[in-house]
């Protein structure tokens, strides 16, 4: 059976691929969509963020010789402790001001970054292996899946839906999006809200870290691997819905499916179709797909 | 003229112009500034860094200081500057070194883009500019100019070393993996019309936008394709990426991938696990003889790595370039030019090669492929000659440029 | 305007004036290129620091004015001059359509449909056969200007490339100072408000995008023609960066800031060359020192600093000013 000229099986091979490249998109996008949220600044520094969570994973696994999954834990953990610290000394001086600049100061993050990086290890990049333990591939009977993008799809899945849990069902997400609305209140309760504040760019950006890492063995690590990567994201972000969670994380996941689909139809609008879909989403729906009409 | 200076280099030039037998127009010039002054213009700070960057302002400076600093007692000066892979930055800074800090040469040129513009702009100030690292033939078709040099290799010969090869050696379907630009459309093309020449057929491609991170869907529509060898019309991140993607959908052994346009570098980020058996062309590798391993050893100690084909070509055009200012007595570009056509180039990185009237540097190029990782003896040991394309062969035939210095008008 | 103001106007003019004549102290294709940047920032500034917009696709008008420039002069034999004209006209025409799409929405989400709108516009350049994709349009003629100057001389072409620049900077000028500038700025600072006095706000809105694109479209053509090609990077959504960089560098609540802005980052890129794989680096601290500590750029630090000094004037409320509404 084909559809178009594509036999049906193709079609789920390449809906496959798009479920995985999308989970990247799910990761990413969920990590901005928390920090639009709470900090009301769109972080450009994402794809940047992203870039050094793969390059600490190369460094760790050559220099610590740490294995993948120490990698895939403390890579996170050290790039977002080095977000928090970027947060606290620079990021909060632009609280209350238009959020423009702290858009400009998270791109100048970027030049810092990708610049340090290049410098320190050239540009065109690092091999990176694939852990032993998921090299191979498994049959799904449409097609052949490498068991490591296999992996991708079920860790990712799994981080973004805790992430949801956490902000959605639990107090300390309750104390966030209380602070989220109403600052100023959730402090005269005794919540700290600042700290608040940090330990969630904190997170929204070892989310980015842990995609890099995620994305180390089947993506080339390289200081530019990021660099187009964060126009698009904030893209899925909006066309989801600002402030929806769950919404940046479906997104994500249609958009991989999406631009799977175009790779096969028209395979040089790729990249752009992101942004044909968000001009339709936010003519005929102001506040994104899973967003709340306000105001 | 500079007065102080003109009585020798009078000497000078008439001695060569008896032994050279040299076109006459030279005889009366001097050396503007009494200096010769190259810049290198490339990308110091973006994503073309590896293959020409700093390394390339080095082999440049390694050329001028072998050639003994200083040319019929005149001293050569070398500055860099960064293109930032932007035209209009390329341009505009060439046009000031041409015309603000009199500038006889600019060298490497990495980045198509920014080699056209700088192009036009040496033709206009009637200045020197040498390509090492761009791949686009229009600086030897319709951008050409006397004052231009095409010097390492160009996209003609990327097609014609790869694709003939492959074709010959029966691999005669092709599916092509291309980058949506001018670069990889072009290249595509080129390959296509040779692959088709040789008897083989095209089946098939998918032109993907620049930066594309995830190359599995190709991979699966190359497969689908049924085609023996995937042709990869990229280069740098996308053709790293596109090759890996390859490699992990296990497109070998049936399907062979072929990297149309592969540093050196590429090779070094990719790694041999997932690099080996893959055949590229390059004008250069530094284990090919004693020569290149000389060269390559001294290169290493300056810079930390081996050099790639665009330094080794920096360094031999920047060489040739002092060569022929030599020989004409003078750094007046049109001269200069005539020498550059005249003198042949015979070094580590060249032997009998020779620079057509459109600029056209012609000398043999190399098929490789890449070492597996039990191959790989010592540190960088990681290409096998496969086979030598005669410079005949391997560049676009005279008689097909569109250059307008060949109608004799 | 203040005593001050005038006389560094005055005296900024008669450095520009003299450029041509010291060519070893700066060079007149670079400050060509700057002026072209100058125009494009506080044409940008119309609508990010008067009315409150924040457009993030204006890479489409600026790459607009220079694709359609450098084809007509190039492979039509159109004079220069229209040309340039056309570049202008037809960035315009284009900013008035993304602009009446984009203004039905604020804040944050009109800033993403320009920039996806632009982002198409882009796809377009791409595959459209006359570019020449990412090797660019080359070797477009400068030609003359009005059939009489030769614009092959650098300092010709100077003094017109000065001349349509401070045309359109006084554009800018008039449009801020004017009757219609005054309504933007209530729609800026209360856009309900500016609604129920009875104001067409979207008429007006969409009016100021056209002004802003079509002057962008002439600093555009104004580049291809000096630097003799249109390339993908002039649309790209980094030129919509670099122009949002430079406003907020020089400050965007002054009428001439951004122009400060612009002269500011293209020195940076200009006169970094010699710290070589640094230079990113160093563009970069000197971003974050500038948005750390002069909030609102260099023009608008220094008049405060001005202001502050005279005590018979009162110390200037110049909280930067009141955010873009996003909802």
């Amino acid at each position: 059976m084909d559809i178009l000229g594509i036999p049906i099986q193709a079609l789920m091979g390449q809906l496959m691929l798009g479920i995985v490249n999308g989970s990247f998109y799910a990761v990413l996008s969920l990590g901005l969509a928390i920090i639009f949220g709470v900090l009301k600044i769109v972080n450009f520094a994402h794809g940047a963020f992203f870039m050094v969570g793969a390059f600490t994973a190369f460094l760790l696994a050559q220099y610590m010789g740490a294995n993948y999954w120490m990698t895939l834990l403390l890579a996170p953990l050290l790039v977002a402790l080095f977000g928090m610290a970027f947060e606290f000394l620079f990021l909060r001086r632009l609280y209350g001001l238009d959020p423009i600049y702290g858009l400009l100061l998270t791109f100048s993050l970027v030049l810092v970054l990708e610049g340090g990086f290049r410098v320190a290890f050239g540009s065109s990049g690092q091999p990176f292996a694939t852990p032993e333990q998921l090299r191979g591939t498994i049959n799904l009977g449409f097609m052949i899946l490498p068991l490591y993008r296999g992996f991708v799809i079920v860790s990712a899945l799994l981080l973004c839906l805790v992430t949801w849990y956490v902000i959605e069902r639990t107090s300390l997400g309750a104390n966030l999006r209380a602070a989220t609305e109403r600052s100023e209140l959730t402090q005269a309760f005794g919540v700290n809200v600042p700290r608040l504040i940090t330990l969630t760019y904190g997170v929204g950006v070892g989310l980015a870290a842990f995609a890099g890492v995620l994305a180390a063995p089947i993506f080339h690590v390289n200081p530019s691997m990021g660099s187009s990567l964060v126009i698009i994201i904030f893209a899925v972000v909006v066309i989801g819905g600002l402030g929806s969670i769950m919404g940046a994380i479906v997104t994500g996941l249609g958009l991989g499916v999406v631009e799977g689909f175009t790779r096969v139809f028209y395979s040089e609008f790729s990249s752009t179709i992101v942004f044909l879909v968000m001009v339709l989403v936010l003519l005929l729906r102001p506040a994104g797909l899973f967003g709340r009409e306000e105001g | 003229m500079p007065a102080k200076n003109s009585l020798k280099t009078l000497m000078v030039s008439s001695a060569v112009l008896s032994l050279g037998g040299l076109s006459s127009a030279m005889a009366s010039e001097g050396y503007s500034d009494d200096v010769v002054r190259i810049g290198v213009l490339t990308d110091m700070s973006g994503i073309y860094t590896d293959l020409s960057g700093e390394a390339a302002v080095e082999a440049v400076r390694m050329a001028v200081e072998d050639f003994g600093g200083e040319v019929n007692g005149v001293p050569i000066e070398v500055i860099h500057g960064d293109h930032r892979n932007r035209a209009d930055t390329g341009a505009s800074r060439a046009r000031e070194w041409y015309n603000n800090d009199g500038v006889d040469m600019i060298n490497d040129l990495s980045n198509s883009g920014v080699a056209l513009a700088v192009a036009a702009v040496a033709d206009e100030q009637q200045r020197h500019a040498i390509s090492n690292s761009a791949s686009n033939i229009g600086l030897t078709n319709d951008y050409c100019s006397p004052y231009v040099t095409h010097y390492t290799y160009d996209a003609y010969s990327l097609a014609h070393g790869t694709g003939k090869s492959i074709v010959e050696d029966g691999g005669d379907t092709w599916f092509f993996l291309t980058v949506d630009f001018a670069f990889g459309i072009g290249l595509e093309e080129q390959v296509s019309e040779v692959v088709r020449e040789a008897g083989g057929q095209v089946v098939g491609a998918a032109r993907h936008p620049l930066d594309t991170t995830d190359f599995s869907s190709y991979a699966l529509q190359a497969q689908a394709s049924g085609a023996e060898i995937i042709g990869i019309a990229s280069t740098g991140a996308d053709a790293i990426n596109a090759i890996n993607a390859l490699a992990e959908f296990g497109v070998t052994p049936d399907q062979r991938p072929a990297a149309l346009l592969l540093w050196y570098d590429d090779i070094v980020s990719l790694g041999l696990e997932t690099a080996q058996g893959l055949l590229l062309t390059n004008a250069f590798y530094w284990d090919a003889n004693d020569e290149t391993r000389e060269f390559s050893q001294r290169f290493y100690e300056r810079t930390g790595r081996m050099p790639n084909m665009a330094h080794a070509g920096n360094y031999s055009s920047t060489m040739h370039y002092l060569n022929a200012v030599e020989a004409a007595g003078t750094d007046d570009a049109t001269a200069v030019s005539e020498a550059m056509r005249e003198m042949e180039i015979n070094d580590f990185f060249a032997s009998g090669g020779y620079i057509r009237p459109n600029g056209r540097m012609v000398h043999d190029q190399y098929l490789w492929e890449v070492k597996s990782p039990d191959e790989s003896e010592y540190d960088y040991d990681f290409m096998r000659l496969v086979t030598t394309i005669p410079g005949e062969e391997a560049f676009q035939p005279l008689e097909k440029s569109s250059c307008h210095l060949l109608n004799g008008s | 305007m203040r005593p001050l103001s005038s006389a560094l106007l005055a005296l900024g003019l008669l450095a520009l004036l003299a450029v041509p004549f010291f060519p070893q102290l700066v060079y007149s294709i670079f400050v060509m290129k700057t002026l072209c940047f100058v125009l494009f920032a506080c044409a940008f500034n119309l609508l990010l620091g008067h009315t409150g917009i924040l457009s993030f696709g204006h890479a489409a008008f600026f790459g607009t004015g220079a694709y359609v420039t450098g084809v007509l002069v190039k492979a039509y034999g159109v004079p220069t001059e229209l040309g340039i004209l056309a570049g202008g006209l037809v960035a315009a025409a284009l900013g008035a359509i993304i602009g009446a799409l984009a203004i039905r929405r604020s804040g944050i989400y009109l800033a993403m449909i320009t920039l996806a709108l632009s982002q198409l516009v882009f796809f377009f350049f791409l595959q459209a056969p006359f570019t020449g994709a990412e090797d660019g349009l080359q070797r477009i003629p400068r030609g003359t200007f009005l059939g009489i100057v030769d614009l092959r001389n650098d300092t010709a072409l100077y003094y017109v490339v000065l001349g349509i620049v401070g045309a359109g900077l006084w554009l800018v000028w008039r449009t801020v100072n004017s009757p219609f500038g005054h309504v933007l700025r209530a729609i800026r600072e209360h856009e309900p408000r500016a609604i129920s006095l009875g104001y067409p706000v979207a008429r007006y809105k969409v009016l100021v995008f056209t002004i802003s694109a079509g002057l962008s479209g002439v600093a555009g053509a104004l580049k291809a023609i000096v630097f003799q090609l249109a390339a993908l990077y002039d649309a790209h959504w980094h030129t919509s960066g670099d122009v949002i960089l430079m406003t907020l560098m020089g400050g965007m609540s002054t009428v001439f800031g951004p122009a400060v802005g612009a002269a500011l980052v293209s020195a940076l890129n200009h006169y970094l060359d010699p710290f070589g794989a640094w230079v990113t680096v160093i563009t970069g601290l000197v971003f974050m020192t500038c948005v750390l500590t002069f909030r609102q750029g260099v023009v608008g630090q220094l008049g405060q600093l001005l202001r502050s000094r005279r005590p018979s004037a009162p110390a200037a409320k110049v909280d930067s000013r009141p955010h873009t509404n996003h909802r």
